[in-house]
């Protein structure tokens, strides 16, 4: 699995709401097989721009191109592909509260394949088995905690076998050693389904840890200050910021 | 599903060729797993050589055989499969957590009748605390010590008073007016359609103002009450307030139920208004009564008893639906479902404690004669 193929470009993104500019050209590309992540300071634009990414927000200027599609010019039939393809996990799971975690998981299968019941429901076992959630598959949302909460909307991002899994700071809420659970099942989804993973994370350990490329979001100059593994950028720190931002605010950065 | 398999003496050898897509094949599925059950089967092999690309359908046949090989004690070979799959079924196979016991008998009848009476009675003293509380904010209401907003009192008032002023006014003018036609006919075969004018003018006043408010603001206000409160509750918002030690009673509740208190009897003033307005338009303009001759007629008829238990019905009404709103609000469960049962509950119970209280009322001017 060597190939470096492009899964995700952006090309001179621009995003924002209305006038109020958030990030300015933006480009940046995802790999197959990476682990992404998005870095930056709160408030610089990481959900908007996984937001963007997912199809739920347009750029104001530029195109994101998603396998060589113009995501952000298709029309609706060709996103909605796209979009279908791709998993997402919310920062609280998303659960419907209404629906046990086998329904959950169950709905995508329901909706966009032709499996036969009983295949849907080995299909649901096996999503929750490998989020570690075997035997929960009547349990309703409100009677799990919150970290069974994400790897439950984990299963259901992964119910379609999704090429590109999104992450909204997966690791928030949770304890170190969910935090390290939840971080080593990424890693092997990653590894053993060759899904492409694009992760916002505030968590230094996990995205050293997990991280094999990304980008840095500054809200200061709104553009993108470093690119790369995580781990270079913490031995090579391009510049100030993010010299702190990787070693918890240590200020003696030299050049 | 380009799978093979057989039974050779104790071995169940499975074959996997090809690519593996979106592959499904129950019946297949289900004599290869009936095998793997067969006591005769001391051990599975998988031969997976020649496989291509594969997702979850393989894997999910896969990982039921790795199980019912794990639960029989039998041996699984799969060491011709590529590595990530070996993994990956290792994964799925790793239990770090084990579901709690839940207790899913079914109860008996008498378990069940005696479930339903003991939750009516927890209901019932549930419901009287709750009062018992606003109560005591109502109190301290009076007497200036309550923890509350002012910009929340003048925003809860904009929301009950003047923006409902357009649907109450259309609404009130439609009942007159349907009050005025459904009379008519009957009393123009006694050539007495003038009483329009007095019928229209009581049925409005006493009652149907008052009611016509009370199911259009149940509807509009309570609703959203115990959606607001519901969503606070679901936000954990009211345990921030609790832990903050503001009462919910005080910061949530009063506001609301003071304004709607307010905002009612004078919406029914409008409502009056509105429908002998509705009832005059068909009196002058269909039944061609004189537009003199109809206001004599219902300004006769328009006692002021009349309008003041119009008006303290209208009065009632509003305890009733903030209070229900409220509360049911402040009982809502912690998710999305919860909140959408929550304003159910508040529109349906506020109607139904309407009506109630309408009977208990008009008994009541009944004995003390008025
Ligand atoms: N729907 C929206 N409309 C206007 N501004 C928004 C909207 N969503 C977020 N923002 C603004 O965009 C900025 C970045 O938000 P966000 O992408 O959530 O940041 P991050 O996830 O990096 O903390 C914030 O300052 C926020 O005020
Ligand atoms: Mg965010």
């Amino acid at each position: 699995m060597k190939d470096t193929q492009a899964i995700i470009e952006a090309r001179h993104v621009t995003m924002g709401y209305g006038d109020y500019v958030l990030q300015k050209d933006m480009n940046f590309t995802v790999n197959k097989h990476d682990i992404f992540i998005i870095m930056g300071g709160s408030g610089c634009g990481k959900s908007s721009l996984l937001r963007l990414l997912t199809g739920l927000n347009q750029p104001l200027k530029g195109d994101i191109f998603v396998k060589g599609i113009n995501f952000t010019k298709a029309d609706s039939d060709v996103q909605k592909n796209i979009m279908i393809n791709n998993g997402i996990l919310y920062q609280s799971g998303a659960l419907f509260s209404s629906m046990t975690l086998a329904e959950n998981v169950a709905l995508p299968l329901q909706q966009y394949t032709d499996y036969s019941q009983q295949t849907i429901q080995e299909l649901v076992s096996l999503k929750l088995a490998l989020v570690g959630l075997a035997g929960f598959e009547s349990f309703y949302p409100s009677e799990i905690s919150g970290g069974m909460k994400k790897r439950a909307g984990l299963a259901r991002a992964l119910a379609l076998d999704p090429e590109i899994v999104y992450f909204d700071e997966p690791s928030a809420g949770l304890d170190p050693i969910s935090s390290k659970l939840l971080d080593d099942l990424m890693k092997n989804i990653n590894q053993s389904l060759g899904t492409t993973l694009v992760v916002v994370t505030h968590e230094l350990s996990s995205l050293l840890d997990i991280g094999t490329n990304g980008v840095f979001l500054d809200a200061e100059t709104k553009t993108i200050i470093a690119q790369g593994h995580p781990k270079d950028l913490l031995k090579n720190p391009p510049n100030e910021t993010v010299y702190e931002f990787l070693t918890r605010g240590k200020t003696e950065y030299v050049k | 599903m380009n799978m093979s398999f057989e039974q050779k003496q104790s071995q169940l050898v499975v074959n996997l060729t090809g690519s593996f897509e979106r592959a499904d094949n129950p019946s297949m599925k289900e004599a290869l797993f009936r095998l793997a059950w067969d006591v005769q089967t001391q051990r599975i092999v998988i031969h997976a050589q020649t496989l291509g690309t594969w997702d979850s359908s393989l894997v999910v046949v896969l990982y039921t055989l790795k199980k019912i090989a794990l639960e029989r004690g039998i041996l699984f070979q799969s060491s011709t499969l590529p590595k990530q799959l070996n993994s990956l079924l290792d994964l799925a196979l790793t239990v770090d957590r084990k579901p709690p016991q839940r207790n899913d008998e079914t109860p008996d009848f008498l378990e069940v009748l005696g479930t339903i009476g003991i939750n009516t009675c927890q209901a019932i003293g549930r419901g009287l605390i709750f009062i018992r509380d606003v109560m005591g904010a109502l109190g301290r209401f009076f007497t200036k010590r309550v923890v509350m907003r002012s910009v929340d009192f003048w925003t809860e008032l904009d929301n009950c008073g003047p923006k409902a002023v357009l649907i109450v006014s259309l609404i009130s003018f439609m009942v007159g007016l349907i009050l005025a036609f459904v009379g008519a006919i009957q009393l123009k075969t006694f050539g007495a359609q003038i009483f329009v004018a007095s019928l229209v003018t009581i049925g409005m006043i006493r009652i149907m103002g008052a009611i016509m408010v009370g199911i259009i603001m149940a509807g509009r206000t309570g609703a959203s009450y115990a959606a607001t409160i519901g969503t606070m509750q679901v936000n954990e918002e009211l345990d921030a307030l609790k832990t903050m030690g503001i009462p919910v009673t005080d910061f949530l509740i009063l506001p609301r139920l003071v304004t709607l208190v307010i905002a009612m009897p004078i919406l029914v003033l409008l409502a009056d208004f509105m429908g002998m307005l509705g009832g005059a338009f068909v009196g002058v303009l269909l039944l061609d009564i004189p537009a003199g001759e109809y206001w004599k007629y219902a300004w006769e008829a328009f006692g002021l008893t009349n309008f003041l238990v119009g008006l303290f019905h209208g009065l009632v009404f509003g305890f009733v639906i903030g209070l229900c709103g409220c509360y049911y609000g402040v009982q809502c469960g912690r998710n999305a479902d919860s909140v959408g049962i929550a304003t159910t509950k508040a529109v349906v119970w506020s109607i139904v404690w309407m009506i109630v209280l309408t009977g208990l009322i008009t008994y009541l001017c009944e004995v003390i004669g008025i």
